[in-house]
């Protein structure tokens, strides 16, 4: 088990080292005149140069590249070229709302979804349409519309909501609660319907196995072998689904954040974009991979724990 | 875009699944189910518009007006935006880039994942290791992240955003095209074509190709949905080309003016909802069509009746007193075909069996043995109909005449304490995630009522009784830790361990190795003399038969041909089946012979 952790460990880091060096390479070979640009149209083409030359952007690629992982290995991802904030705070602070939001996001699509997929599977009929077409609509409708209407709805006809986050650095768990409602919800909407088909097909998967039969044949109760056998063998499948869902949040956090205003890690990687600010949207592209890997394996563990044949061994 | 319509279409002539399977056109089917017309016919609209926007739109669309933010009018049939500009001509050249978005998608995703899913798939070795470990690395990005650093180092150039995108998703295709080589690769036909000189290209080309063809299409209609959804985030995000008509840039410009006019955001969300909604319908409906979609549904429906007895035999006698252990009488099996038809697995069969005696039930696979066993388990899958007959246990009905089912309150109270059985694939009739004393104990501190600490001795008693060697050992191993002899001994342990009357025993031999089948067999007959259960043998086997068996039902197709003594069977088969079955088992099968030879000497006397 401790050898497979180690292993899957070791995969994570390369995998990360892999995509820094790939997002490293694409952000800054193709970026054009970022000190003009910094600088301003009035500035002397000394200034400029004196500006790239501070950025770094006289040296060679590879050479920048190296000394970025180098620092990076020290959790320090340079500073906003627009900002002068160092990229590590400027994530610190944002971090924690997204975070927040999407965890609530993948723990309610996870028991909203595994109760769906499971009624799906076992009574079929009705249940297992409804699913489907649930399915469909998710997919059919992006996240922004999702957002859109939920504010529509909820914030501006009902007033339920309020449209746009009152969250400050003071703010109390009420104003977090009734800020973050929508955004998770808006989250929430389209990853359940999918999860919720990819458990049902796991679930149907197992309830054919051979064993579950025998497990009939030996006078189990059907309640017993549904929760207990079941469910755990269509575990692992099940979690797949929802890291992967996790990944998907953490693209969609983005749009969510920016329709409801929200101060959170995707907000800044758009204001960054907008602005060009590289070494900013580097520090989140890193941040995010991170995450995942970190979800990954936390899935791989725990599908590993769950499979005697990894576990035992 | 147009392109993944176009391969739609010439997909469907030369019927479906690389000629693997004759149906109907898939075309025709798809045609058929209202969703998959619906989902054509918008997308064929769309992809039109996108044609001809410049003959149908009433106006310039980058025009901008002083009627700002007006609802529908005569002159702007819906309205205008912000900058005055007419909404409808927008959204009609709107539909070229969301559509070029799409179709850049896809096809890149094809193009990278399809070549690179087909060499792993058929040459394996490092190439499938390395692009397999590429794969995870895409699929852990975020797409939306990824494409916000594209946006920053390329600016706003959706084309090539969409590139980009198309790299994402084309782990999607890599594993479809992977997986469906892999299985295709060690068919039959694909070694023929191989020993026929074919080249590994043309190999891939005419008979992989085939079969992946499909489930590329409608991948690429999912990929074309993302794309879309993705590239009119960007576009929402304000990331897009604010110059350009876009769907995306349009529902921006709309939400900024939420409050002044809402209809300026409905019409752009509408075409996009539509849009995506299309290519999300068609990949379903063609998925569909591709699965016969007629016979999921009658399995839908019939599982939500179990095993339904449509008609009652008004024949069935009061029972006799001294009733059989368990009896089948007339019973009729069937299964609803796609087409309304159904097939009929097991036709009018009657037999009987007592406790302290061995009923082999005899036959080919699809004979209709096996399923005759699962009905008296109850057992039977959802969709299977019990049409006629009836099954008495100790001269009580198990198939409940007045609610027109197979009793499972019945069943219930019977199965594992009464009835039990033994599979016949041992290694898959374990549950792999508990160890194989918790199989065994669960059972009968459920059936029994015994205290664990019981049953956790009458489970190491059991498996010394079924001879194997290190109880203790076993007891805590789980299933994938033994061989499969002594998974099967474990299970007929669990088959008598809540001393049931009846074992049902479904071919529990011919998954084994054939020095492990006569121990196991050993197992089962000393069992027997000393417990006198009365147990249900089903086998292809005729050595097993008279090996162990006391009587025997010959079934084929469905029926019982022939059925009594064992003895007068192998002596004088009557009918030309079983003489038949009799004579592919003779060569080489001593206790055949043996009986054989006593029936000469005995015909002599």
């Amino acid at each position: 088990m401790l050898q497979f952790i180690a292993k899957r460990l070791v995969a994570g880091v390369v995998a990360l080292f892999v995509v820094a060096c790939l997002t490293f390479v694409l952000l800054y070979s193709t970026s054009g005149d970022v000190a003009r640009n910094i600088m301003g149209d009035q500035a002397s083409a000394a200034s400029v140069a004196a500006k790239a030359h501070e950025l770094g952007l006289d040296q060679p690629l590879m050479s920048r590249l190296s000394s970025w992982l180098w620092q990076a290995t020290h959790l320090q991802f340079g500073t906003s070229w627009f900002t002068s904030q160092p990229v590590f705070t400027a994530i610190a602070n944002r971090l924690p709302l997204t975070l927040t939001m999407v965890c609530v996001a993948i723990l309610l699509i996870g028991v909203v979804a595994t109760f769906l997929g499971v009624t799906a599977a076992v009574k079929r009929g009705a249940a297992d349409r409804a699913v489907q077409i649930m399915a469909v609509l998710a997919a059919s409708l992006p996240g922004y519309i999702v957002g859109i209407v939920l504010v529509l709805v909820f914030a501006i006809q009902l007033r339920w909501f309020p449209a746009i986050s009152r969250i400050g650095p003071r703010s109390g768990a009420a104003v977090w609660v009734a800020s973050l409602t929508l955004p998770v919800v808006a989250l929430m909407l389209n990853g359940i319907a999918g999860a919720a088909q990819q458990i049902r097909s796991a679930f149907i998967k197992q309830l054919e196995q051979d064993y579950v039969r025998t497990l009939r044949s030996r006078g189990i109760p059907e309640r017993e072998i549904l929760f207990r056998h079941v469910l755990r063998a269509a575990a692992p499948a099940g979690l797949t689904v929802l890291s992967l869902q996790f990944i998907s949040l953490l693209g969609g956090v983005v749009i969510i954040e920016s329709i409801f205003a929200l101060p959170g890690l995707g907000s800044l990687a758009v204001s960054a974009t907008t602005q060009g600010d590289l070494p900013l949207v580097m520090g989140v592209v890193i941040y995010t991979v991170a995450i995942v890997v970190v979800v990954n394996l936390l899935v791989d563990v725990a599908n590993g724990w769950l499979n005697p044949k990894v576990r035992v061994s | 875009m147009s392109a993944v319509v176009d391969d739609v279409s010439a997909q469907a002539e030369p019927g479906g699944l690389g000629g693997a399977v004759k149906r109907p056109g898939v075309a025709g089917r798809l045609f058929r189910n209202p969703m998959g017309t619906a989902s054509v016919l918008l997308l064929a609209v769309i992809v039109l518009s996108a044609v001809l926007a410049g003959v149908l739109a009433p106006h310039d669309p980058a025009r901008a007006t002083d009627n700002v933010l007006t609802g529908p009018t005569a002159l702007n049939l819906l309205g205008t935006d912000s900058n005055g500009r007419d909404i409808l001509s927008r959204l009609l050249f709107g539909a070229r880039g969301t559509l070029m978005s799409a179709a850049i998608a896809a096809v890149v995703a094809i193009l990278i994942g399809l070549p690179a899913g087909l060499l792993a798939g058929y040459y394996g070795k490092w190439f499938d290791g390395l692009s397999s470990w590429a794969t995870n690395i895409l699929m852990a990005l975020p797409g939306m992240i990824v494409l916000l650093a594209v946006r920053a180092a390329v600016g706003p150039n959706i084309y090539l955003t969409m590139v980009i995108f198309g790299v994402l998703m084309s782990p999607g295709f890599f594993r479809l095209v992977r997986t469906a080589t892999q299985s295709v690769r060690n068919e039959l036909y694909v070694d023929a074509a191989r020993v026929a000189g074919l080249s590994d290209l043309s190999i891939m080309g005419r008979h992989i190709l085939g079969v992946v063809r499909a489930p590329v299409i409608i991948q690429a209609a999912m990929v074309s949905g993302i794309a879309i959804s993705f590239q009119s985030s960007l576009e929402f995000l304000g990331l897009g080309d604010p110059s350009a008509a876009t769907w995306g840039v349009m529902v921006n410009d709309g939400f900024r003016n939420i409050y002044r006019q809402p209809l300026a955001l409905l019409w752009p969300t509408l075409a996009i909802s539509l849009t995506i909604g299309s290519f999300v319908l068609l990949a379903n409906a063609l998925r569909d069509a591709l699965e016969d979609h007629v016979n999921v549904k009658e399995k839908t429906s019939a599982s939500r009746r179990p095993a339904t007895v449509a008609a009652v035999p008004a024949t069935v006698a009061a029972e006799p007193v001294d009733a059989h252990l368990c009896e089948v009488r007339d019973l009729r099996i069937e299964y609803p075909q796609p087409g309304g038809e159904r097939k009929t697995v097991v036709d009018g069969a009657s037999w009987y069996v007592d406790r302290d005696e061995v009923l082999g039930i005899v036959g080919e696979s699809g004979s209709g043995k096996s399923q005759t066993a699962f009905a008296v388990l109850g057992l039977l899958p959802d969709n299977a109909l019990v049409t006629s007959g009836q099954i008495l246990f100790e001269g009580k009905r198990t198939i409940d005449t007045a609610s027109r089912r197979i009793d499972q309150s019945a069943l219930t109270g019977l199965r594992g304490r009464r009835i039990s059985y033994i599979p016949q694939e041992p290694m898959s009739n374990l549950d792999p995630s508990f160890t194989i004393g918790s199989q065994l104990v669960r059972p009968m501190t459920r059936i029994l009522g015994i205290s664990k600490s019981e049953a956790v001795t009458k489970a190491l008693d059991l498996l010394s009784a079924v001879g194997i060697p290190n109880p203790k050992r076993t007891f805590s191993a789980y299933p994938h830790q033994v061989s499969g002899g002594m998974a099967q001994r474990v299970l007929i342990a669990g088959a008598i361990s809540c001393d049931p009357d009846l074992i049902i025993a479904d071919e529990p031999t011919t998954a084994l190795d054939v020095t492990v089948q006569a121990e196991v067999l050993d197992v089962i007959r000393d069992l027997q003399t000393e417990l006198h259960q009365g147990i249900i043998l089903v086998t292809h086997n005729f050595g097993v038969v008279a090996d162990i068996c006391d009587r025997v039902a010959v079934m084929q197709n469905g029926r019982i041909v022939e059925q009594g003594d064992v003895r007068t069977i192998l002596r004088h088969p009557a009918h030309e089946y079983t003489q038949m079955l009799l004579q592919s088992m003779l060569v080489g099968k001593p206790p055949l012979t043996r009986l054989m030879s006593d029936s000469a000497t005995g015909g002599m006397k």
